[in-house]
């Protein structure tokens, strides 16, 4: 049918703000439910990360609040390695932080492409009886093939020891990069050192296939076909347990854990 | 039910289905067929859509300027979408996650854009809703068939429960790989045209 341009003008007008108003508010009134499921996912992945919780395993939301209950989130300051214990752990939103220039400073050059780094990170806490570190999970992201890796890595009590890693966001391809969600991988992690004898990050996802943890303690199988994203998580987490990222957090720790022994 | 209704509602399925006669929607039909639980959400999301997109064209078409049909059916179909992909987000956030952007790229399945221009806009919105419906069953049953199949052989198991043991945990199921793979969609949907064309020789296309 043909219509007058003005009738044209006012229908495509019409059809804008009827579905402009139809979309915004399914994504406002959603948004809450949206952001309760993703604040589930992240700690869904922190328990997977220290291993307590099975990669397939299926469990209520309780149930990851109910194991969440042992771990201790606390916000760091990166630069001193100190607590911020005027941040609330539960608002803190690192992703924020890091974009907003006043609270995030410009990273030196880095291979995980990491461009600003935020003044203060959200790390967790495993605490053992005694209120003992047992574990700490530290937040890692950067750049693989395609797209930027955000995921977690657990250290043990020692701070050298690989206890599990888990990546719960990224875009690379399914069946060769994707595999870094397989668990066989991520278990390959498991007892794998991470600081050489000068103590800077020395372990590398290379290509092949690595020996087992006590005899080959610094090298992970490779992901065959995904050459670039397994070099993407060796450089994010070297950046990351670097001195720019938790560096001075794990030297901290680690003196406290030392004069404590002596 | 009218004959209309019933050819409307039945045809898509196997007489005049979007998939295997009309090749349509190959895209999403390749990439979320690995397992049948997405495959379940993608087809009920597809149906969704289709239906409520074919009756808001209906309803609209003849008010429709002419010349720019194309794009309000494009809007109306793209609102609808992200409004779907905005409800699973919310609701199935695990099978959200791995839909990932097929959700998203319903818009483009040329489905939906092919039932708002050949169908919606030429007939009333009852019929048009009923002709959404079974296209969407027709392609949902297309994508639940292959699913099937990926899900067996592939991972040896049905809606995400073992079925076959596999040899990785100590049963007898060799998985075979190539039906976790995009092109083993390609190969079992063109075995479903063949065995269709078989059963229904007037689909059969002259040389």
């Amino acid at each position: 049918m043909q219509r007058s341009p003005l009738y044209t003008i006012l229908f495509a007008t019409a059809v804008c703000v009827v579905c402009a108003v139809v979309v915004s508010s399914a994504a406002v009134s959603l948004k809450e439910r949206q952001d309760i499921n993703s604040a589930l996912e992240k700690q869904r992945n922190v328990l997977i990360a220290a291993g307590l919780l099975g990669d397939e395993e299926k469990v209520s939301p309780e149930e990851i609040e109910n194991r969440f209950a042992t771990i201790r989130s606390v916000v760091v300051d990166l630069e001193t390695g100190e607590e911020a214990p005027d941040i609330d752990p539960r608002t803190f939103d690192q992703k924020k932080e890091s974009t907003d220039p006043a609270t995030s400073r410009v990273a030196p050059t880095n291979p995980a492409l990491v461009k600003r780094v935020p003044n203060h990170a959200l790390v967790y806490l495993v605490q053992g009886e005694g209120g003992d570190i047992d574990m700490i999970i530290l937040p890692v992201e950067g750049y693989g093939l395609w797209s930027t890796l955000y995921g977690f890595i657990a250290l043990d009590a020692d701070l050298d020891t690989v206890r599990g890693i888990t990546f719960y966001d990224h875009k690379e391809t399914p069946g060769l990069g994707g595999e870094v969600d397989n668990p066989g991988w991520k278990a390959k992690w498991d007892g794998r050192k991470v600081f050489g004898e000068d103590g800077s990050p020395e372990i590398e996802v290379i290509k092949g296939i690595a020996g087992p943890p006590a005899e080959d303690p610094y090298r992970v199988d490779g992901l065959s076909g995904a050459t670039l994203t397994a070099r993407g998580v060796t450089n994010l987490v070297h950046f990351w347990l670097g001195e720019n990222g938790f560096g001075p957090l794990l030297e901290k720790l680690q003196s406290r854990e030392e004069r404590r022994a002596a | 039910m009218s004959n209309r209704t019933r050819e409307a509602l039945i045809d898509p399925l196997f007489n005049d289905n979007p998939i295997a006669l009309q090749v349509l929607g190959i895209c999403s039909a390749l990439a979320v067929t690995t397992k049948m639980d997405t495959a379940l959400v993608m087809s009920v999301a597809v149906i969704c859509v289709l239906t409520l997109s074919n009756l808001f064209v209906s309803l609209l078409r003849n008010g429709i300027p002419t010349n720019i049909r194309i794009i309000v059916q494009l809007t109306i179909i793209a609102s609808l979408v992200i409004v779907t992909d905005q409800i699973l987000k919310a609701y199935v956030f695990d099978i959200w996650k791995q839909l990932s952007v097929f959700v998203g790229l319903i818009i483009t399945n040329c489905i939906i854009m092919g039932r708002a221009e050949a169908y919606a806009m030429q007939n009333p919105p009852g019929m048009s809703v009923i002709d959404g419906i079974g296209n969407g069953l027709g392609y949902a049953v297309i994508l639940m068939i292959t699913a099937f199949l990926r899900e067996f052989f592939g991972s040896g198991s049905v809606f995400g429960k073992q079925v076959m043991p596999l040899v990785t945990e100590g049963g007898w199921y060799n998985p075979n790989g190539l039906m976790v793979l995009s092109p083993s969609a390609f190969f079992i949907i063109g075995f479903l045209i063949w065995a269709l064309r078989v059963w229904k020789t007037d689909q059969i296309e002259e040389d």
